[in-house]
């Protein structure tokens, strides 16, 4: 199809995105093994951090929490923005539709200080209790807004006679839905969620104004630590992770690639 | 698609707008009308018309458009290259993972590798180059910031060139179009939903970031962000961070305006 | 869909897994006690094996919450929405909170190890006779200076930081109070001057700094100085101490004209719900040798006079982070001068940022 010249060059400009991406994570694991102590001068090999990490349960109940809220407030989001994207695409008026997608794009703009402190007086006067529920809710609430603009996109790539054609061939408008346009619109969702995991991963500011009763989250005690220096068993931390995390993509992608064959026929039976 | 599945599907999303967007909104605004001991006033307001924040305003603008602008530059072959590779769900997912870490200790990294004795440096140093500075200018702000945002640039780019049916390049080619010429006219163009999706999904954060301002920046840039935390939570002056959210918010219609994704009929 | 269904199915067995997980974490970390007390403070700044010692002495669980700056911490608690009962909040913080009326005043019986903090440090300004508070750390603000490249004793006084050949050697941390007082100081003014005038005065003269300044930061001013990234940085006087053992070619310094004197405080809020805890818990902190402990692990200086017999005497004969009473006499606590003037301090150091470019 092209050039052999130019598929190097692609290959080539993937591999420095990909160094130009790695090196601080490289970083930082590196240094996690540093006896010295800190994030510079290495001055040896130790698993001292490691050690230090397991015998802090409160370090690690917050992780554990972290996941938890990032994996469900990414869910939840993800579906009540496709089914608001959705809603919003068949919405026939084009006014309603282009003032409500501005205003879906309103957290976006947002600084999460704003967002936070907006949050915690709603909170306040609705009477949630602070702590795991309000961040949930929080999460899922700024989480909504990035999966829509992902998802919108897809859905006007879509073809209309697919819609057409599947009317046409006796469908019902829930089938249309569910066998249709979700599969259709399926990576827009994927890139929701995903997008969605990396907002709450990241968010230190919302969840800091909501949070309460004991609950915090990873990104909270990271930034709550930086007065007094961010020990190394954050790096520690960050490294095994970072670790699991690599061996699920591996992992299902491995499962994706080979057992597709035994899968499909798990799920439909 | 029936009215009542219609309305259904938007019910919840619906009462997350009105909850969780319109009232903070309201909120907001209403709280731009009061000054720091709790008066109506317009003062916030003609306050912001001051050297002093529209300056801030043109900084903010100007630096997150160069952050969009050079993220597009840097995503928009990754992402092209991307959809051409076997692995490329992996790989993308590999993109991605870099920022499930926390962004703090990706800038210790950061100031260890562009500090005056840091890994860039000793690099350089091994070519005699003496340290140079490259910590708090605007060459490592942006970088690093273009580093944070590159993904949400990647994504739906790369999800509208995955859209492109393969045979209308080839048909181009075959009809004798150079490279430069399929990538004009028919990648382009057929990509734009994807680039306009990318350019708010990081145009409108940068506008207001205020971590990476201090973190890398050392505060030599300072935008709309830095203010409006600075108020929220230093001053305790909501009144002035609301004014400058709305302004914010303003700014983003705008943007969105001017990028307008065309619904394809 | 089937892929969708398939993908939430994950999602939802791993979350399950990861609750259970906490779940089992939790109970085998913490006994079942009805006892507990909520604590917020700054990150990494208390001995976590202080925390095990005091819930085996006492049984009373403490759940612990941490906050990053002193703002954040007043906004959280004004809000009410967590019921504290214990937080370490700042001087000037503590101000704000009596003012505001956030707290509830201490039970001098229930804490009887108040004797053994020095008297020195007692009945400040901001809460005379420690009606509300209990100092838990103290230092200054001064300025760490890399004495193998600009010299011993090259640096003794604020005056000094305006040295031209100082050109880009300046990290500066980011407060608007300490930067705007180390200004106002070195004209001879307080650093609770509340004249336009003197501000404006104090502004100019910081315009000037400009050349010499690298860049304002925050916490990451000590990973910064320890990497040799600046040779001067104004720091709070607990940063000097870490920056100082990690790099020795550092110094700190108290500068002649006249320096602010922090206090990181014990106070109960309000909305407190086990203020016996609360007390208790206090009362703890304020023992001779855990104070030691305390001291040690977090590197500060600690108020506790009884303390300094369990610390060794290096460390509390160290002038720079023990100042003599002379000194003493030129260290300003922080008023708090209302919300009107404060917003014009930070107007003035927003607009000294930016004069940068």
């Amino acid at each position: 199809m092209e050039a052999g010249g130019s598929r190097w060059l692609g290959r080539l400009y993937l591999i420095v995105m990909f160094i130009f991406l790695y090196v601080p994570i490289a970083y930082l694991i590196v240094y996690s093994f540093n006896a010295g102590g800190q994030m510079h001068h290495f001055s040896g090999f130790t698993l001292d951090w490691y050690r230090e990490l397991f015998s802090d349960t409160r370090l690690l109940i917050i992780v554990l929490n972290t996941v938890i809220i990032a994996l469900l407030s990414s869910a939840v989001a993800t579906a009540i923005g496709t089914i608001g994207a959705i809603g919003l695409f068949f919405l026939m008026q084009r006014r309603v539709r282009e003032s409500l997608i501005t205003l879906n794009n309103v957290l976006i703009v947002n600084p999460d200080v704003v967002i936070g402190a907006s949050f915690l007086i709603l909170f306040t006067v609705l009477g949630i209790q602070l702590g795991f529920i309000s961040v949930l809710i929080a999460h899922i609430a700024f989480s909504i807004p990035i999966v829509v603009l992902m998802v919108l996109p897809k859905l006007y790539e879509m073809p209309k006679t697919l819609i057409d054609a599947a009317t046409d061939l006796g469908a019902p408008p829930r089938q249309v839905l569910t066998r249709v346009i979700i599969p259709f619109i399926t990576p827009g969702m994927m890139a929701g969620f995903f997008m969605a995991l990396t907002y709450s991963l990241d968010d230190f500011a919302v969840t800091f104004f909501v949070t309460g009763s004991g609950f915090s989250t990873l990104s909270v005690e990271i930034y709550s630590r930086a007065r007094h220096g961010i020990s190394l068993s954050i790096n520690a931390l960050s490294t095994i992770l970072f670790g699991v995390t690599m061996l699920l993509v591996f992992g299902y992608y491995w499962i994706s690639q080979r057992g597709l064959r035994r899968v499909a026929l798990w799920v439909k039976r | 698609m029936t009215r009542t599945l219609k309305w259904t599907l938007l019910a919840p999303y619906m009462l997350w707008l009105v909850v969780f967007v319109i009232i903070p909104i309201a909120l907001i605004a209403w709280n731009s009308f009061f000054d720091l001991e709790g008066r109506l006033t317009l003062d916030n307001f003609v306050r912001f018309f001051s050297p002093t924040y529209l300056k801030m305003s043109f900084i903010s603008i100007w630096y997150a458009f160069l952050i969009t602008f050079i993220s597009l530059l840097v995503a928009y072959p990754t992402a092209y290259v991307l959809s051409r590779t076997r692995h490329k769900q992996l790989l993308l997912l590999l993109i991605i993972l870099p920022s499930w870490v926390n962004l703090l200790l990706k800038t210790y990294a950061f100031m260890g590798i562009f500090g005056m004795y840091g890994l860039v440096n000793a690099f350089l140093s091994l070519f005699g180059i003496p340290p140079q500075e490259i910590l708090f200018t605007d060459f490592s702000f942006i970088f690093v910031s273009v580093y944070i945002f590159i993904p949400f640039m990647i994504l739906p780019i790369y999800n509208a060139m995955e859209e492109m049916p393969r045979g209308l390049i080839e048909a181009a080619q075959d009809l004798g179009a150079s490279q430069w010429t399929v990538l004009r006219r028919v990648i382009w163009p057929l990509t734009l939903d994807g680039v306009k999706t990318g350019i708010q999904a990081v145009f409108i954060p940068s506008l207001s970031l205020f971590m990476i301002t201090r973190l890398i920046a050392g505060n030599r840039v300072i935008t709309l962000g830095t203010a409006i935390e600075q108020h929220f939570l230093v001053t305790q002056d909501w009144g002035m961070g609301a004014t400058i959210a709305v302004v914010l918010v303003a700014m983003m219609v705008l943007t969105m305006r001017f990028a307008q994704t065309t619904p394809k009929a | 869909m089937q892929g969708i269904l398939r993908l939430y199915v994950f999602v939802g067995i791993f979350v399950l897994l990861l609750w259970s997980t906490v779940g089992a974490v939790e109970r085998y970390a913490y006994q079942a006690t009805n006892d507990a007390i909520i604590v917020y403070n700054w990150g990494d700044y208390i001995d976590p094996d202080l925390i095990s010692k005091f819930e085996e002495e006492t049984g009373i669980r403490v759940i612990y919450q941490t906050f990053d700056s002193n703002e954040a911490m007043l906004a959280k608690i004004a809000q009410g929405g967590t019921p504290y009962d214990v937080a370490v909040p700042s001087e000037y913080a503590v101000s704000r909170m009596i003012a505001e009326d956030l707290l509830i005043p201490l039970d001098m019986k229930a804490i009887p190890n108040l004797k053994h903090i020095d008297p020195r440090f007692l009945n400040q300004s901001f809460d005379p006779h420690n009606r509300y508070s209990v100092p838990y750390f103290w230092g200054t603000v001064g300025i760490v200076y890399n004495k193998d490249v600009l010299g011993e004793g090259a640096i003794t006084r604020w005056e000094d930081l305006w040295d031209a050949s100082y050109r880009n050697s300046i990290l500066l941390v980011d407060g608007a109070r300490e930067i705007m007082g180390m200004a106002l100081n070195s004209l001879g003014y307080s650093l609770n001057d509340t004249e336009v005038e003197h501000l404006l005065e104090a502004k100019a003269k910081l315009d000037e700094l400009t050349p010499n300044v690298r860049a304002i930061v925050g916490d990451e001013i000590k990973f910064l100085l320890e990497t040799d990234e600046a040779t001067i940085g104004v720091v709070w006087s607990g940063d000097a101490a870490e920056i100082m053992s990690e790099n020795e070619a550092f110094d700190y310094v108290i500068p002649e004209e006249g320096t602010n004197l922090w206090f990181d405080n014990f106070v109960i809020p309000k909305t407190a719900r086990n203020v016996a805890g609360a007390h208790a818990f206090i009362n703890f902190m304020l023992d001779a040798e855990n104070a030691a402990m305390n001291a040690e692990y977090v590197g500060y200086a600690t108020p506790n006079l009884a303390a300094h017999t369990y610390l060794p005497e290096y460390v509390t004969n160290d002038r720079r982070f023990y100042p003599d009473e002379v000194t003493q006499a030129k260290l300003e606590v922080y008023r708090d001068l209302g919300k009107v003037m404060l917003g014009r301090y930070n107007e003035l150091f927003l607009e000294f940022k930016m004069h940068r470019k």
